[in-house]
């Protein structure tokens, strides 16, 4: 029976590697996904098979429950929730690896050997951090806390200090080896607290990071499982899943040019107010949406640049009804996205979806740019931070050194915005001045109406 | 476990992390946000853990924390599928 259940495994692993192979092409990434459904299934099977097992009741009870729960968190949950459905998720996940971590170590902490008593702290202290994580960044995005950082003086040493405690608790009890249930109940407590530490002073221009990197977290956590019970679907699964938030979190410091630690440890999203001398005397132009609409009369190309105003506003569908409009009018229409547009690696390709707009029309960053000196007419929806020129230009500005979109070189610049306000990173954007910049104040969703109904009475 | 076993199981996250790597690397940005909850639902595997914890359990105590881990990661893992799979259905190139 043994071997057969070895067998399923493999074939289960394989299915996962499969399913991520599939998930690197739009054409197959539905394949990926059953894959990855398959492997699960396998996995689930092949445990039931084991000899030992007999509490099937509570199996199933648990199976039921869980599926019910998640199941209309899925079908139900609007796209513009889909990182706090992640977040949430990974919170889950996190828990019960932790939960599988404890429970070994209450039953046969006096047996553990050493290299036993070291995965399994790793899984606990992962498990646990990323589950009280991912609670905070589920708080944060769902706007239940305040998506700004949360920075008090001295915070890297006291979160640092919750780190060493819980490393100095882990040796103990390694090298210890043996009972100790009070010391192993504190690991537990700030494994917990460090995951509030890390999270609190993270802001919403970061999320994209955080996300990725709880998920590589939560693998890991279920990969060190799997070497403490000996379980090579689980080790080969977690170390997927690891490096794959892993990979991705690199990819998103890159593109705010941030590092790792930066990112983990500073406060970009902190509200500085730069109070910019130069801003005195500065002229915004403004127009109503009525005005501005005829700017699209002698438009051959159009670029609409999504952020997350156009999200917040539910304002997608209403985005693909004007470029419906523009379409029939023979204009080009093509949407820039930013890889950190939006709060999820990948947000804005999602809402867009929803909205029915073709993947094919979703530009990335590094072939939109060039375009932009011979693109008409540039309509920002609700982005601030990835479209600011500070970025190119002013070495004194925090967001110096990010990659934007070069907006500002095209021949005029339609902004959409609710008011003069300051996007994520608190930083004024130079945009706003420019003299081929016409500001569009108001709600994403009524501007863009009001555009829509503009053009198709021309 | 011997030390050999352990060198196994280490030498299969180093290879399965590095495959994780070369897969991930290719993936479209497009695609993030669905490979992120489709790597959400795999890392629910921990969910083989929570059976096995579950179903050898004698003690109540063992049962109940035993279960509650299974319905966490069943959360996880149905809900990530099927979102994934919700996503997905909307990519759809111009006509």
């Amino acid at each position: 029976m043994e071997n057969i259940i070895q067998f399923v495994y493999i074939c289960s692993a394989a299915l996962f590697i499969l399913s991520l192979k599939w998930m690197s092409e739009v054409k197959t990434s539905r394949w990926g996904n059953w894959a990855g459904s398959a492997g699960m299934a396998l996995a689930i099977v092949a445990t039931l098979l084991k000899p030992d097992i007999h509490g099937y009741l509570w199996i199933a009870i648990g199976i039921v429950i869980g599926a019910s729960i998640g199941t209309p968190m899925a079908v139900l949950m609007p796209m513009t929730a889909v990182p706090q459905r992640t977040a949430l998720s990974h919170a889950f996940g996190a828990l019960a690896a932790g939960l599988v971590g404890t429970t070994e170590y209450f039953l046969k902490a006096s047996q553990l050997s050493l290299p036993q008593l070291v995965v399994l702290s790793i899984e606990v202290f992962l498990g646990f951090l990323t589950f009280t994580g991912s609670l905070l960044a589920f708080g944060k995005l769902q706007e239940i806390i305040p998506t700004r950082p949360i920075l008090y003086p001295g915070r890297n040493y006291v979160s640092f200090s919750v780190f060493a405690f819980c490393l100095l608790l882990s040796a103990y009890m390694i090298f210890q080896a043996g009972y100790h249930p009070l010391l192993f109940i504190s690991l537990i407590i700030f494994s917990l607290l460090f995951g509030i530490l890390l999270v609190l002073p993270i802001g919403g221009a970061d999320m994209p990071t955080v996300i990725s990197i709880l998920n590589a977290y939560a693998g890991l956590s279920s990969s060190f499982m799997g070497f403490l019970l000996n379980n090579k679907l689980l080790i080969i699964a977690g170390a997927l899943d690891g490096s794959s938030g892993l990979i991705l979190s690199i990819q998103m410091c890159k593109a705010m040019n941030r590092s790792f630690t930066n990112v983990l440890f500073g406060g970009m999203g902190q509200v500085i107010d730069v109070v910019d001398p130069s801003r005195d005397g500065k002229v915004v132009k403004s127009l109503s949406p009525k005005e501005a609409s005829i700017l699209f009369e002698a438009a051959k190309k159009v670029v609409i640049v999504p952020g997350y105003g156009m999200a917040a506003a539910q304002a997608q569908h209403v985005v693909k009804e004007l470029t419906d409009v523009l379409e029939n009018k023979s204009i080009d229409v093509k949407f820039a996205i930013h890889p950190v547009a939006g709060r999820m690696p990948g947000h804005m390709n999602v809402l867009l979806a929803e909205a029915d707009v073709p993947y094919d029309k979703l530009v990335e960053m590094e072939e939109i740019n060039p375009l932009f000196p011979e693109t008409d007419v540039v309509l920002v929806v609700g982005a601030n931070d990835i479209t600011n020129p500070a970025a190119r230009k002013n070495p004194g500005s925090p967001l110096y050194g990010m990659p934007i979109l070069d907006v500002d070189k095209a021949k005029q610049i339609l902004f959409i915005k609710r008011s003069m306000s300051t996007g994520f990173a608190g930083i004024d954007n130079d945009l706003f001045y420019s003299p081929k910049t016409i500001m569009l104040f108001g709600d994403a969703k009524k501007v863009l109406n009001d555009l829509v109904v503009s053009i198709n009475s021309q | 476990m011997t030390l050999g076993d352990w060198l196994t199981d280490f030498y299969v996250f180093v290879l399965a992390s590095f495959l994780g790597l070369e897969l991930i690397r290719n993936v479209s940005r497009l695609l993030h946000t669905p490979l992120m909850s489709l790597t959400n639902a795999i890392s629910s595997i921990s969910l083989v853990g929570s059976l096995a914890l579950t179903g050898e359990g004698e003690k109540t105590w063992v049962i109940v924390l035993g279960t509650i881990a299974i319905i966490s990661s069943s959360i996880n893992a149905v809900g990530g599928f099927l979102i994934t799979d919700r996503i997905l259905k909307m990519f759809k190139k111009s006509k």
